[in-house]
């Protein structure tokens, strides 16, 4: 009975989606982590939305609870206090309808090749069987141009071709969102740049929707449709911008200039009160 | 003279006078096309290649160790405290046919067997159970620390009180060498597996058995495969052990019977062969069998260095 009814909700949800139903309600979250000697908390009150199709960028200096926000929205961490719905479902534990990548290169089984590691989640959760899971691997290995490699085991392969074969694996699964915690900042430059553009080909080519936490306001300028920027200690909302019209073209440009020193300064606007408030005390 | 100087660096007086790098033409060039660059790889000698082989390497650690035991034995000339590798090998090939050696190694190796499988399997499931609740962590880090430190070989007495003069009582034994340096390792190995590949697992939807099976087992495979060599080696002593002290407590008995009624009866070089038996099948384990698996996993998988 209570399935039926939640089923019937979704269905009203979808229906409505069209118009603005809203994929990810993120509301007046608060999270917290235990440490060995405190409770800190990382975010407070937090709230946002993200659509269908958002190329939504979580950004804000260290301390400022983004990466723990994503692993609330990934189910690896329950809320004190507000409520995170995805298609209006609460979200309660980790599941593959949220696909996460990793910073951290070691996220790839080393005991399974390319395609294996691609075809894993598409094959544990049931969704496919083992021929059709292959041909998935194969073409979303193929979007991220790693055809070559797909016989490979993950030691042979560079750090930018390791997230590489993160995104295809994420992607793979068509997840309702797509998450990805600092994805290119343990890339070099070179490599990070070339990672981006490829993010938003592929954005153009599937139009998945994706939460994107990084520390870098170039990287989210670029990245992202809209952004979030978080303040420290605790992660609160400071602004929400549209950046849809910002890409590698437009970095040098003045309007681009000009929105980045307005979220430099936003960001850090405390930290100057802070040391001159220490610098007259 | 050099401290003052470093002292100058420090002070702005001495950043003034620092010295600057010379600006210097800028260019720029055609790069060579590497065909004609040459000797950019070059096939290994066939010496060198001979080198790399660990098995040709290892083979001549054993020829030698060989070399060594002959010429020493010989110049001792005392065939009862210490007989010559020659005879030694002679008296093996001998104890083949005559003495059903290897019907023995295989009477020993079909019990030891039983006692590794059996402990494997309730290694796993001790350390799954560690993993997954509180309590069983609790239960395996106190059994393990009971347990490990106790010589499997002091059990017997009270395994053949139990189990009678059979092969039970040394599957006990053996259960009680395997398991517990096993489930150590094992355990270790999983507390190292790392959050990040943690997350994904649990990212995937997978939980419980699945979850352990899936992520936990391959990603401490190096550390579980550490364990089953150590166990294997504990198993081994063991069972030779038992047999030399109990007698033939598996109605046939197997080598370690056999090198105790060879002591009785003074044939030393039917002893060494019986001693170099175990040494054979601990090293034919080692090389091949583990090499093996070591090859199609962990070194394919660039967890452990070639």
């Amino acid at each position: 009975m209570a399935t039926e009814a939640t089923l019937e909700r979704t269905a009203q949800v979808q229906a409505a989606a069209p118009a603005a139903a809203p994929l990810l309600e993120v509301e007046k979250v608060t999270l917290q982590y235990k440490t060995k000697e405190h409770l800190v908390t990382a975010t407070y009150r937090v709230s946002f939305e993200v659509f269908g199709a958002d190329r939504f960028v979580l950004l804000g200096p260290s301390g400022c609870g983004k990466s723990t926000l994503l692993k609330g929205v990934a189910g690896f961490m329950s809320p004190v206090e507000g409520t995170m719905r995805l298609r209006g479902r609460v979200i309660d534990g980790p599941g593959p309808d949220r696909m996460m990548v990793f910073q951290e290169f070691d996220q790839l089984p080393p005991w399974k090749t390319v395609k294996q590691n691609v075809m894993f989640p598409l094959r544990v959760t049931g969704k496919y069987g083992r021929r059709e899971a292959e041909e998935r691997a194969l073409a979303y290995l193929d979007k991220v141009n790693l055809t070559k490699f797909v016989d490979a085991h993950p030691h042979m392969l560079s750090g930018g071709m390791k997230q590489r074969v993160a995104i295809a694996r994420a992607m793979a699964m068509e997840p309702t969102i797509l998450l990805m915690d600092e994805p290119f900042a343990s890339l070099d430059a070179l490599t990070r740049r070339k990672m981006q553009e490829e993010l938003l080909r592929l954005w153009d080519d599937i139009r998945f929707t994706v939460l994107f936490v990084t520390h870098s306001i170039e990287e989210a300028m670029i990245v992202g449709t809209r952004i979030l920027v978080l303040s420290p200690h605790p992660g609160q909302v400071k602004a929400e911008l549209n950046t849809h019209h910002y890409d590698h073209r437009t970095v040098g440009g003045a309007a681009f200039q000009t929105t980045q020193q307005r979220i430099h300064d936003m960001l850090f606007a405390d930290r100057i009160e802070e040391e001159e408030a220490a610098g007259h005390g | 003279m050099a401290e003052a100087r470093l002292g100058e660096l420090g002070s702005d007086a001495g950043r003034r006078h620092a010295i600057e790098p010379p600006i210097r033409e800028e260019f720029e060039v055609q790069v060579d096309d590497a065909g004609h660059i040459g000797d950019v790889a070059r096939p290994l000698s066939t010496w060198e290649k001979i080198q790399n082989v660990t098995a040709i390497r290892r083979a001549a650690i054993l020829v030698a160790i060989a070399l060594i035991w002959q010429f020493y034995a010989a110049y001792l000339d005392n065939p009862l405290m210490l007989p010559t590798f020659w005879a030694m090998a002679k008296a093996l090939v001998a104890s083949f046919t005559a003495d059903d050696l290897l019907l023995k190694a295989w009477v020993s190796i079909s019990t030891l067997f039983k006692g590794y499988v059996i402990g494997i399997f309730i290694a796993m499931v001790l350390t799954s159970l560690a993993v997954s609740t509180r309590i069983g962590n609790d239960l395996l880090s106190t059994l393990t620390s009971m347990f490990n430190p106790l010589p499997a070989i002091a059990l017997l007495p009270i395994a053949m009180l139990w189990f009678g003069l059979g092969e039970a009582s040394l599957i006990f034994v053996l259960i009680h060498a395997v398991l517990w340096p096993l489930a150590l390792n094992t355990h270790s190995g999983f507390m190292a597996v790392s959050e990040t590949l943690r997350m994904a697992g649990r990212n995937y939807g997978l939980s419980g058995i699945r979850y352990v099976l899936h992520i936990l087992i391959p990603a401490a495979f190096p550390s579980i495969l550490a364990g089953l060599k150590i166990a294997w080696a504990f198993a081994w002593r063991t069972l030779i052990a038992a047999e030399l002290v109990f007698g033939a407590s598996s109605g046939s008995g197997g080598l370690g019977w056999y090198i105790f009624q060879n002591r009785n009866e003074l044939l030393i070089d039917k002893v060494f062969a019986g001693l170099a038996m175990v040494i054979i099948i601990g090293l034919v384990i080692e090389n091949v069998v583990f090499r093996w698996i070591e090859d199609r996993t962990v070194q394919k998988w660039g967890m452990q260095r070639q």
